[in-house]
């Protein structure tokens, strides 16, 4: 039943042209920055190789790409969410699911799951590009490793938000500049408070997606962005089930 | 299932609702077993769509107890839902997708194995004349054939309960004949309750109707005993509404 819908829910998102313009621009702008990197990377190469412990290509090249891709994923996520429930209930189509033999938990699994799915071609493409460096050097699979999952939490956190802001309105536009406003403030308590200490560093979910970019899988970190997604989609299941 | 079989389709009793402070539905009984196709009359904002809702498992009711095939809906909704099959209002159509792609989502929706699922599809599409259109997109057909559509996806898991809320708004009187046929022909095993303005089709389909007015039950009656006494159903229909003090604006 959850693949049905899973399978419905990327037939919709993908016959949207909006949809495929945003992936489209996402591609275009991590392809990129990938390549601005590998220059970066070829002109400093010299200087690089007399250190005693030079920094890999992944950390040169491939982080700083995927710490753009969390950027990315703030502005592209609330495009891709926003229709999710909001205009079901615009068009009146949420209806058909609610009168059918589906419980609201699995209504909305299915939607995060197939947003997430979708948001996952956004750690493929990096992935893909990062593969073609092994013609010229060696990757740090862990490191690569720790920023794909970091990413898939990090688009899941998103993917939950987006999901709940777009059960509360009936306008897409409503839903998307919501969730689009929420996730800039999770950004901004990251980056505003300058004491590194800031217990308020650890609320957002870019903070803890850091931690990844460098390498480092935290249990805690895993915990909060898990924590996250399950806060926002049990909102958004009692949401749905305030609906009838 | 075959102990459902001795319960009644659908059975509803002291359903109640309202929208803040207006009541919407009060105290309102229904009874239907299969075989029956009850017409569901009542002006404007006398609560018709709210009692269909609430009958789907769409509107948690303030008040009351609907049965449908002897499960609670209230109690247990995913095994009563099984057995319900629901045209709303607005069909809830899909835009994006083709009639084909709709209806599957609508078979598997309800649990139709993958074996008997091109099959199902192929026998709603037939009944709702929708064959010729099965591979176009739903948003760029006509109102008749979306209308169509929907009537076609509320039918398509063959439910014992079938709800169709003004299944004939917007349909030429071509269409209209061909929805008549098609209930008639889906009478002998479902039970079928429609909404309606139009008082001459419930005379002719229907062989119950149940008439409701600001929120309440005027009556439930059986069109053959309407004939007997002699009545006609458009004098009964404006004798029980004709208070007219009913302007709440709800549907």
């Amino acid at each position: 039943m959850m693949l049905v819908m899973i399978r419905k829910e990327l037939r919709l998102l993908l016959a949207s042209s909006l949809v495929w313009s945003f992936l489209a621009l996402t591609q275009l702008v991590l392809a990129w920055v990938f390549l601005g990197r590998l220059d970066t990377f070829l002109e400093i190469q010299p200087q690089l190789m007399q250190l005693a412990n030079p920094p890999g290509i992944t950390e040169i090249i491939v982080a700083p790409v995927f710490s753009v891709a969390s950027i990315i994923l703030l502005m592209v996520t609330p495009i891709m969410s926003m229709r999710l429930l909001a205009e079901e209930k615009r068009n009146q189509t949420l209806v058909m699911l609610l009168s059918a033999p589906v419980s609201g938990f699995a209504i909305v699994m299915a939607k995060f799951f197939a947003l997430l799915l979708f948001l996952l071609t956004i750690p493929l493409l990096i992935v893909v590009l990062s593969f073609f460096l092994l013609m010229g050097g060696t990757l740090d699979f862990g490191l690569l490793f720790s920023n794909v999952i970091g990413l898939i939490l990090l688009a899941g956190c998103f993917a939950s938000l987006g999901l709940y802001i777009s059960s509360l309105t009936a306008h897409p536009a409503i839903a998307a500049l919501g969730s689009f406003g929420v996730l800039l403030c999770f950004w901004m308590i990251d980056i505003v408070s300058l004491d590194a200490e800031s217990v308020i560093h650890d609320f957002s979910p870019f903070r803890h997606y850091e931690h990844f970019n460098l390498g480092i899988i935290d249990s805690f970190s895993v915990i909060f962005m898990i924590f996250f997604m399950v806060i926002f989609l049990t909102l958004t299941v009692s949401r749905l089930a305030n609906i009838r | 299932m075959k102990q459902n079989n001795l319960n009644p389709a659908v059975s509803a009793s002291n359903l109640s609702y309202s929208f803040g402070a207006s009541v919407a539905v009060s105290d309102v009984y229904l009874q239907l077993n299969r075989g029956d196709i009850l017409g569901f009359l009542g002006p404007n904002g006398a609560g018709k769509s709210t009692v269909l809702r609430m009958l789907t498992g769409n509107l948690l009711p303030a008040n009351g107890d609907i049965q449908i095939c002897g499960i609670d809906l209230l109690a247990d909704p995913l095994a009563a839902k099984q057995h319900i099959g629901y045209l709303p209002e607005i069909p809830p159509l899909y835009k994006e997708l083709t009639v084909d792609e709709y209806l599957r989502f609508a078979a598997e929706l309800h649990g139709i194995p993958q074996r008997l699922l091109a099959e199902a599809v192929e026998t709603s599409k037939n009944n709702c004349e929708l064959a010729s259109v099965g591979k176009k997109i739903i948003g760029v057909l006509s109102k008749g054939f979306q209308q169509r559509v929907g009537i076609a996806q509320a039918i398509i898991h063959q439910p014992e309960v079938i709800i169709l809320d003004e299944p004939t708004a917007g349909l030429d009187p071509n269409q209209i004949q061909k929805i008549r046929q098609l209930l008639l022909m889906l009478q002998q095993n479902h039970a079928i309750i429609f909404s309606t303005h139009v008082l001459s089709e419930v005379e002719n389909i229907c062989n119950r109707v149940h008439i409701l007015h600001q929120g309440k039950t005027m009556l439930d009656a059986r069109i053959d005993s309407l004939r007997q006494q002699d009545q006609k159903l458009d004098s009964i229909f404006q004798q029980l509404t004709q208070s007219d003090t009913a302007a709440t604006g709800l549907s």
